[in-house]
């Protein structure tokens, strides 16, 4: 067992892990962030997505111990200081970017990563950004348009009330 | 009015915050036990010895239980007890758990499961179609079939005819969310289990069975899934059952969650299907006389296999009246993960066998698809008709009792008797075999609106026009040829074992207005929990936000169905209404009274309640009639009307009403490597008056996207020894964001449903996944355009099977 420490969502956390303890055990488990999910153990589905060091990184791959020292951002993390939705989170309930809602933290994640490197994305731009990203329930349709809408441009919308 | 909105997912918020909570995200009591299965490393057998002295002296194991460890039934079928938790000694599919690991972690449990040493005397399994056959494994002791009018006669008197065969892939659910499941013991032996299921009520009646006690001892709770689409109907119950049997030896509470690969090695899929067909036609493409037969592989245990087959026989029509048809139906007993449940229920497979023959037909006149199909639909609805009207068929007849699980669509042991009719609802009314417009199993057709469906969608997808631009496009180009295919859907909607059609619900309104809502629906993402509260708030007057989902529990509402077969809104909606209209028709009573008026003046609205001239708040008419010692909590109950089905004699009205949809897919082809996209997608659909046209809208894009995964990228592949090679997303492809269609339309039909619905709704879970049928047509309209001969494109059609069409197009 080893000691790691790192700033989760602006906060300095600290616990023992085992060498082959990975992060997003490590958040779920050992922090109690049970946003981050687990949906395929291997890297593809990106249910796991946070962000490390400002980066999108697949929780599922990365040991904790990787993470030491780091700074690391989670979906429980998004909302503004005053609990409001931010913008991403906002568009995906407005534009029913979600169903059963277990790849909605991933999916925020992902799009969150993508309008910092690139603010005005096309939307052949989101489409590809998100390849690992698998939404078994929605299409997909509803998520690229929340995404759009998140990044200002217009989107015909059947907007929530 | 609170229904008919396009709110937002009820859970909407807690999800893009991370809050929402699922089974794997529940606080764990301190001492959990966390399980995994050890699992054959064998399709078929016998196993000699297990030695599992390894295994219990891993790293954090606590406990190993075999088979001889289990208290009482040894059983998680859904239907004939032939699924046995914990093998007994036979070996029936690579992947079947022999034995199940507590230990103090998952990984130590998962660590643990792989080091038992097991031998086995091996067998030859049973794989293909054709072992099947020539071994005679199956269920049921021989074909069902379902039959209308003189199908030989009209095959040999039709001035043409073909035949032909289409093979179709099974499918992987691939719920984002793996099967979970945690038991907490309780005083006495009691127990309560949160189970990722779609049937709470299965779980706790194969918990009871496994700890020997009542169901009146169990609890089963689930405010939510991570996904169903079918695969938490059944395959659920051996978490439930492993967790409840440990957690009452033990004392300790029990966790189980399969990793994905585990999941994907131990649990159903989809059934896959061949469809030979044998079809006669004249000059216009209109059909005589057609014989199907169908030959799908069930896997190792019944499940839900025959009544998924059953379905694939009563959408064998699709949307088309066939004078004289023939459904032969062959369910084999094969040495791999038992098919289940899934999107559709074999609906699909029936749907794109008739799909595949009017494609065979119209390339062999040389006609249309589009104009093919129209051909063949049947009558249009008339003005009056009223699917629930009628009053032909008379259910009288209730089911015995039972051990097996009555509330499991599973539970057809009667099949093979003659008792058929008293179980499956009864006596009917037959319908003349020469009636006009009537299904192949005798149900006049009368709620038909595909005729002006197709006309809209046709002429919104200015499909005449694309069609002949394609066909220019295509004669300048020899690398890529796309192709366009116009596909109809029409589902029956019901549960075809007739008694599952009912429903309950419990509603309280507490003394300040707040409303307290549960039935016994599950939450998978589909948007119910919100549809039914919109219906609740609707009844009272007031503002959705007044009422409170809450997790669905066998302790409040008892004897649920599975969330299943699209009924989720249609009954659980129309149980809370009648709860709802209970408590509003007391509060409504005691108002008239106090201030000397009629009933009929007291109106909810808009969050107040008026009475004669007086208005008032809900919360204070609320506590007026709390004052006034006036219950506030009610139960409600619903059974659909007027259904009945022989399942044995293929006859009756199975369904209450048929939900519709069109689309039409645009592809285009690599000629040289198969590869392909999808370019633009057009859907029409019906949800008679939509509940919430965007959850709605949701249901069918998803849907779509859902069953055109199904038929091109998706594809399981089995080895020779019965492995599944296909175990995980690397391997298996879900169809991903940028698979997505460029331009994707969808429009809803929107007109009420002529049955008598909850505000004339229709159900909208299954019914959009067969839109993504034209997608597998596009895909062989394409490779059409690379030669004179039928394509035969089979399903999945993957680039490597696209590749080989377009060479039989080629000849």
């Amino acid at each position: 067992m080893a000691q790691v420490s790192m700033t989760v969502n602006g906060k300095t956390v600290s616990g023992e892990v085992e060498g082959r303890t990975l992060l997003a055990e490590f958040l779920r488990e050992g922090l109690n962030l049970t946003g981050t999910h687990i949906g395929c153990d291997t890297s593809q589905c990106g249910a796991c997505v946070v962000h490390v060091n400002g980066e999108a990184v697949k929780s599922c791959t990365m040991f904790a111990m990787e993470a030491d020292g780091a700074d690391v951002g989670t979906i429980e993390g998004q909302a503004n200081a005053d609990g409001s939705l931010n913008v991403i989170q906002q568009a995906f309930q407005d534009h029913h970017g979600l169903q059963c809602g277990f790849c909605t933290p991933g999916m925020v994640m992902s799009a969150a990563a993508l309008l910092k490197e690139n603010p005005k994305p096309s939307e052949a731009e989101v489409r590809t950004y998100l390849e690992g990203n698998i939404c078994r329930c929605t299409g997909y349709h509803n998520i690229v348009k929340a995404i759009m809408a998140a990044s200002g441009q217009d989107v015909s919308a059947i907007a929530a009330e | 009015m609170s229904v008919a909105k396009p709110l937002p997912h009820d859970a909407a918020r807690l999800h893009v915050t991370g809050q929402a909570r699922y089974v794997d995200d529940i606080p764990l009591p301190q001492g959990t036990l966390h399980l995994a299965f050890g699992v054959s490393r064998i399709a078929r057998g016998q196993i000699k010895a297990m030695t599992l002295e390894e295994v219990k002296t891993a790293p954090g194991v606590v406990a190993v239980l075999t088979a001889d460890d289990l208290p009482f039934a040894n059983d998680v079928s859904p239907s004939v007890h032939d699924e046995p938790l914990l093998s007994d000694g036979p070996v029936h599919y690579m992947g079947q758990p022999l034995f199940v690991v507590a230990a103090t972690s998952h990984r130590a449990a998962r660590m643990a499961a792989r080091l038992g040493n097991i031998t086995y005397i091996e067998e030859t399994p049973i794989l293909t179609i054709e072992d099947a056959l020539a071994a005679d494994a199956r269920f049921e002791d021989g074909p069902r079939v379902y039959e209308k009018g003189r199908v030989d006669a009209a095959l040999t008197q039709a001035p043409h005819r073909l035949q032909g065969r289409i093979e179709m892939g099974g499918q992987e659910h691939f719920y984002l969310e793996g099967q979970a499941a945690l038991a907490l013991p309780q005083e006495g032996g009691d127990m309560v289990v949160q189970s990722s299921t779609q049937h709470p009520t299965e779980i706790q009646h194969k918990v009871a069975e496994a700890l020997g006690v009542p169901m009146h001892a169990v609890r089963v709770e689930i405010r939510r899934m991570g996904g169903g689409f079918g695969g938490k109907e059944s395959q659920g119950n051996a978490l439930a059952v492993a967790c409840a049997v440990v957690a009452a030896q033990s004392g300790r509470p029990c966790k189980m969650r399969y990793d994905r690969d585990d999941d994907m090695i131990i649990t159903g899929k989809r059934h896959d299907f061949r469809i030979d067909y044998d079809v006669g036609y004249d000059a216009q493409g209109r059909i005589l006389g057609i014989d199907f037969t169908h030959y799908t592989r069930c896997g190792w245990a019944q499940d839900l296999s025959l009544p998924v087959a059953d379905r694939a026989m009563l959408h064998a029509d699709n949307a088309y009246l066939l004078p004289a048809a023939r459904i032969t139906s062959h369910r084999l007993r094969t040495n791999m993960q038992s098919a289940t449940a899934f999107r559709g229920f074999g609906g699909p497979q029936g749907m794109l066998g008739i799909e595949r023959v009017m494609d065979h037909v119209a390339h062999a006149l040389g006609r249309d698809g589009a104009e093919v199909r129209r051909i063949n639909y049947y009558a249009a609805m008339t003005e009056s008709a009223d699917a629930s009207g009628g009053g032909i068929f008379d259910p009288k007849k209730q089911p015995t009792l039972s051990t097996e699980d009555l509330a499991s669509r599973g539970a057809v042991r009667a099949s093979s008797g003659s008792g058929g009719s008293a179980r499956f609802g009864g006596a009917y009314s037959a319908v003349p075999e020469d009636a006009e417009n009537t299904t192949p199993y005798s149900m006049p057709v009368t709620d038909f609106i595909l005729h002006e469906m197709t006309d809209q969608l046709l002429d919104t997808a200015d499909y005449d026009r694309r069609k002949a631009d394609l066909a220019r496009w295509n004669a300048q180009n020899e690398t890529l040829k796309k192709g366009i295919a116009f596909s109809p859907v029409k589902f029956g909607i019901s549960f075809t074992l007739t008694h599952l059609n009912q429903a309950g619900a419990l509603v309280h309104v507490y003394q300040d207005g707040s409303i307290h809502l549960n039935h016994g629906g599950t939450e998978m993402g589909q948007g119910l929990f919100q549809k039914v509260a919109q219906v609740a708030a609707a009844r009272f007057g007031v503002n959705v936000a007044a009422v409170k989902i809450t997790a669905t529990d066998t302790g409040k509402v008892p004897n649920t169905s599975a969330t299943a077969a699209s009924s989720g809104s249609d009954l659980n909606g129309m149980a809370v209404q009648a709860a709802c209209s209970t408590i509003r028709d007391r509060i409504a009573a005691c108002l008239a009274e106090l201030h000397g008026c009629s009933v009929e003046e007291v109106v909810f609205d808009g969050g107040d309640v008026r009475v004669g001239g007086v208005q008032m708040s809900f919360a204070k008419a609320v506590q007026t009639a709390y004052e006034n010692r006036v219950s506030l909590s009610a139960t409600g109950f619903y059974k659909t009307p007027d259904v009945a089905w022989d399942r044995i004699a293929g006859k009756g009205r199975p369904f209450f009403y048929f939900a519709y949809g069109a689309a039409v897919s645009e592809v285009v082809i690599d000629t040289r490597t198969g590869e392909n996209r999808l370019l633009r997608v057009d859907l029409l659909h019906d949800a008679g008056a939509s509940l919430n046209p965007a959850l709605d809208i949701g249901q069918i894009e998803g849907g779509f996207v859902q069953g055109a995964g199904w038929l091109t990228t998706e594809e399981l592949v089995w080895d020779d020894t019965g492995r599944l090679r296909t175990h995980a997303p690397s391997t298996y492809k879900i169809p991903a964001c940028s698979d997505r269609p460029a331009v994707f339309n969808v429009a809803l039909w929107n007109a009420a449903n002529p049955a008598r619905t909850v505000y004339r709704s229709k159900a909208v879970g299954e019914p959009p996944f067969m839109l993504g049928i034209s997608a597998h047509l596009a895909l062989a309209d394409a490779c059409s355009a690379c030669g004179p001969h039928f394509p035969d494109l089979q399903a999945p059609a993957t680039a490597e099977e696209v590749l080989r069409a377009v060479g039989r197009a080629r000849g």
